[in-house]
């Protein structure tokens, strides 16, 4: 271990798995190599996902042509509330454990994440157009991913907000575990409340009602999201903690004169 | 004696329990203004009071759909039911290209003074099966869902049929 890294500062007990996760340094080492190869796959599962599904893929029976946004959409969706899970889910490391790499993987998530929520709102609002005649309703399933929206867009703002680092982590990780409530109220608020947007097509309980030439396609680019969301997202930390690196040294060589 | 880490964990589950206790609660008492729309049902049993804006949603009743021209403009009668109650509709101007019998759609308007729904806009709600015409085509065929009444029946069903039944 060297002291560029000492100066992120490790806690000094942990355990074992916890520790070993903790180290930025071993983190860069082990991702580094790892980076090419995920992005590259996700690219080309995306586009094979998406040439699936917009060229080959049968036509839905009722929407036609336009169910076909369902490629983008529902990954995105789906891609969307697993970022937001990550974020809390790293935010309860920052809390509780003072996690440094959960700092910085809940700064660098947040971007990611509003942009994949973004894609899901406006893909969303290209089908409901042509689909149920509005681009926008005040439905419980639209808010709430609207909220979500605005939940990181929040905490990208809040966890930049100080002139101490720490305060911001702490701040943003309180918004980011209270909004967490929202999480389950996205998948479920179809269910809960009469809404224009339609039922779950895929869910843990039931069978897919989904025809199988339809849901490769899906599943493929939904693998394909998810794996260029994680790329991104560690693409981001290993730069953060670069940069950190880099700061430290500096100011290490003004002390030093 | 507990350590700082454990009393930090503690009071996040702690904070968390009460949050999702208070979010639930107000979820619960706003449950009828989160809805989106009012089922034909609850128009019957309410009776909101006629000019009153509100959601009208269901499934178009088969068999009620009529369309008058008059000039440019077509205006349709149908009638919204949930299966329990029915509420007739009148609307002026072109419906989404999904309307038809059997179809949900939440209709915005509100009642009139002859007993019907005067909406200003139709928005048509859509299923959530997705499959190719030719496996719908065939479970009608087969006698297995019409379209008209109801969502289609259990997936597994059909989800893996083969997609053209040649004879």
């Amino acid at each position: 271990m060297n002291e560029n890294v000492q100066t992120i500062g490790l806690p000094a007990k942990t355990g074992g798995w916890l520790h070993y996760l903790a180290n930025p340094g071993r983190f860069l080492r082990t991702i580094r190599p790892i980076l090419p190869w995920a992005g590259s796959a996700s690219f080309i599962l995306t586009v094979v996902g998406i040439v699936w599904g917009y060229q080959f893929a049968p036509a839905d029976w009722e929407q036609g042509d336009a169910a076909r946004i369902m490629y983008v959409h529902v990954p995105a969706a789906w891609v969307a509330m697993a970022g937001y899970a990550a974020l809390a889910l790293c935010s309860l490391f920052s809390i509780v454990w003072r996690h440094p790499l959960a700092d910085i993987a809940a700064e660098e998530i947040g971007p990611v994440g509003a942009g994949f929520t973004f894609v899901c709102l406006v893909s969303g609002a290209l089908w409901g157009k042509p689909m149920w005649g509005a681009y926008w309703v005040w439905d419980a399933r639209l808010t709430s991913v609207l909220i979500l929206f605005f939940l990181y867009l929040g905490h990208i703002a809040l966890i930049r907000a100080f002139d101490n680092k720490a305060h911001g982590y702490r701040a943003a990780a309180i918004l980011a575990l209270a909004g967490a409530v929202n999480l389950p109220i996205i998948v479920y608020s179809v269910q809960w409340w009469n809404t224009l947007h339609q039922g779950n097509t895929i869910s843990i309980s039931g069978g897919a009602k989904i025809y199988v030439t339809m849901l490769y396609p899906l599943l493929i680019c939904t693998l394909g999201f998810y794996l260029g969301f994680l790329t991104m997202v560690c693409a981001r930390i290993a730069a953060a903690i670069c940069e950190r690196k880099t700061a430290s040294l500096l100011l290490a060589a003004v002390e030093r004169g | 004696m507990r350590t700082p880490k454990k009393r930090r964990l503690y009071l996040v589950i702690a904070c968390g329990l009460c949050l999702s206790a208070a979010v639930g609660l107000t979820l619960a008492a706003f449950s009828s203004t989160l809805t989106f729309f009012l089922s034909p049902r609850e128009v019957v049993s309410k009776h909101p009071a006629e000019g009153l804006s509100f959601r009208l949603g269901g499934v178009v009743q088969v068999g009620t759909v009529q369309t008058t021209l008059s000039g440019e403009t077509p205006t349709t009668h149908f009638a919204v039911t949930d299966g329990r109650a029915a509420v007739p509709v009148m609307f002026t101007g072109v419906l989404p290209d999904l309307f038809r019998e059997g179809q949900g759609v939440v209709a915005i308007g509100s009642m009139g003074t002859d007993g019907v729904f005067h909406a200003d806009e139709v928005l048509a709600k859509h299923g959530s099966a997705y499959m190719p015409k030719d496996v719908e085509q065939s479970l009608k065929e087969a006698g297995k869902w019409d379209p008209k009444f109801g969502p289609p029946p259990d997936a597994s069903s059909w989800n893996t049929m083969p997609e053209k039944t040649g004879s």
